[in-house]
């Protein structure tokens, strides 16, 4: 008697299986088992998708963490690993130091020139470039047009192009400067102030008319608007320009190259380049890296300055609003 | 207030003068441009023309393919991220934009270093048995370079990508799939038409610069097997150097870049009358 009962139970159990199989949410995950059927399952997971993604960020990345292993090699190979050591940093006693980063008189004076290049420029553009987006965004009638035209026909033309008609202005016509540092700065600063132009533009654009048109309502005079209530919104901006034009420049080695009158006054950045094609020893290595490493270092600064910043006006605001309160 | 739209002018003028004024010029530059002749341009024209027709050829077709992996790969990676990125946005972001404080030089020399004969790419082929003995890619093979080049622009296409991608409704989506579409075609009749103006614009960011590109060409082949139009001009700066032939080669590089640019500002201008 009970076995009957236990049959019956269990013949119900299986067809309440298969009814639940057949019918509701596990009919589609049966067919996603089969390769098609998960193929023509609309709403699956984007694996391929993101695993084409991880490979991507792999393939772009992965070079370039092992390119900086190699700098901290132990052997003169700059393509296979064979041990850790700071020689081609600066130098072991062990070894012979000359061809060292910060030993080698060629590699440590084009390491400062790359220094000197990139902090002027960023002081020079930044300022410039802030002062000209200011002065664009007043403007009426065709001028913003042509001046956007200008910024993005230096965004997108090859520097190549650039760096021959800066050589052939300062050797026909401004004969004045000669080539070297002087020719250097100057066209690094033509070509790099388009990046605090177009970003503060865009950030002006954002930020509209209105707290300008009230500071001067107030009583204060254009100057006096433009630097107490204009700029402080800006400082976000003038930090990411900083950041950026201080890392295109130091990685600069187009114009720069043209330019450079000699072997003294070529950056760590040429110096990488000429090397690459012949004699490449983790010296060079070395010498890109510390080329990220100063990029990171001003982008850090920046991150702690606009968080200085921030932080500030946040407690001003508080302080405002306590006053009103 | 003088100072603020005077020097910002000077700089304008400077870079008109830059990239405009030294074209021209022989060794006895002519700034009067009634007295501009034609004869140095025309004999260089015949010359770029005539000879160098393969390296011209050979420049398009590289740049054509270049471009076209490029825009593969950043749509997959821009889209993959702006729709299915969710919480990991942030992550995804920070290790796309890691590639543009990373100096171009470096990641040409990381692959220069990779690429040779002892080097890790061919340690790993020969390790599983692809190739029986190390390939030598660095001496003018033109899948080095075409990849070289890919590897280089492809992180500048994928930002401006990814920023428009993100800003598509998902409910247009929504409403390609309600009204019977299935993923693939949702994607091809509503995505693709919506990102056009990216695509665009993207293209213009990535496939104007290649076009000057000779130092991903110089460092992972060097051999005149690869010669690119970049590398006439740079060989022209080095060897001869300094004379109307630069500046001649950079003259027909502009005009022949002023179309696509043309094109695209014609595009968006007729893109934003339709908004």
């Amino acid at each position: 008697m009970s076995e009957t009962v236990s049959k019956r139970r269990q013949a119900d159990r299986l067809k309440a299986d298969r009814l639940k199989e057949e019918a509701g949410p596990s009919a589609s995950s049966r067919r996603s088992r089969t390769p098609l059927g998960w193929w023509r399952n609309p709403w699956r997971r984007p694996h391929i998708l993101a695993s084409a993604t991880w490979l991507y960020v792999a393939w772009s990345l992965l070079p370039v963490i092992i390119a900086i292993a190699i700098s901290f090699n132990s052997g003169r190979s700059n393509s296979v690993w064979q041990g850790f050591s700071f020689q081609w940093w600066w130098g072991h006693p062990k070894f012979d130091p000359s061809g060292a980063l910060l030993v080698s008189p060629e590699l440590r004076t084009a390491l400062i020139q790359s220094l000197r290049l990139s902090f002027v420029t960023m002081f020079i553009a930044v300022p410039l470039g802030v002062a000209f987006a200011i002065g664009i965004s007043r403007w009426r009638g065709p001028a913003p047009a042509g001046a956007n035209f200008l910024m993005l026909f230096s965004f997108v033309v090859p520097e190549i192009i650039i760096g021959i008609s800066m050589f052939l202005f300062f050797t026909y016509l401004l004969k004045v400067v000669h080539l070297g540092t002087g020719a250097q700065l100057l066209s690094l600063v033509t070509y790099q102030v388009s990046y605090p132009v177009i970003i503060v533009r865009a950030r002006l654009l954002s930020i509209g008319k209105e707290y300008e048109e009230a500071a001067t309502d107030l009583g204060a005079s254009p100057t006096q608007a433009i630097r107490r209530v204009l700029l402080p919104m800006l400082y976000p901006a003038i930090l990411v320009s900083f950041a950026l034009v201080f890392a295109d420049t130091i990685d600069d080695f187009i114009t720069v190259r043209y330019l450079s009158g000699g072997a003294n006054t070529e950056p760590l950045s040429v110096k990488i380049y000429n090397f690459s094609r012949g004699s490449l020893t983790p010296a060079i290595n070395a010498a890109a890296t510390f080329l990220l490493l100063s990029t990171l270092a001003v982008a850090l600064i920046g991150v702690f300055l606009y968080r200085r910043i921030t932080s500030g006006q946040r407690g001003q605001t508080q302080e405002m609003t306590g006053y009103l309160s | 207030m003088l100072i603020l739209f005077l020097l910002p002018f000077y700089v304008v003028v400077s870079i008109a003068f830059g990239t405009v004024d030294p074209v021209f010029q022989s060794p006895l530059p002519v700034y009067q441009p009634w007295f501009w002749t034609t004869k140095y341009l025309l004999n260089e024209w015949n010359f770029v023309i005539g000879e160098f027709r393969p390296v011209e050829l050979r420049t398009l077709v590289y740049v054509v393919l270049a471009s076209a992996i490029c825009l593969v790969i950043a749509y997959t990676v821009a889209y993959y991220v702006a729709r299915y990125g969710g919480k990991r946005k942030g992550l995804f972001l920070t290790l796309l934009i890691a590639p543009f404080f990373i100096s171009y030089l470096m990641r040409m020399l990381s692959w220069v270093e990779l690429l040779q004969p002892s080097g890790y790419v061919n340690n790993v082929l020969t390790f599983l048995h692809i190739t029986p003995h190390p390939i030598n890619w660095l001496a003018g093979v033109p899948f080095t370079v075409v990849i070289g080049l890919v590897y280089g622009y492809v992180p500048y296409m994928i930002l401006p990508l990814y920023g428009f991608l993100d800003r598509i409704d998902q409910r247009q989506l929504e409403a390609g799939r309600d009204l019977g579409a299935n993923p693939f075609w949702t994607f091809v009749r509503v995505t693709l038409p919506l990102s056009k103006p990216a695509i665009l614009a993207s293209l213009v960011i990535v496939t104007l610069p290649m076009f000057g590109d000779y130092y991903t060409n110089n460092l992972l082949s060097g051999s005149p097997k690869t010669t690119m139009f970049g590398n006439l001009l740079d060989n022209s700066m080095e060897a001869t150097g300094q004379g109307p032939e630069a500046a001649i080669l950079v003259l027909f590089l502009v005009v022949f870049l002023m179309i696509p640019m043309l094109y695209y500002m014609r595009e968006t201008a007729k893109a934003q009358r339709q908004q």
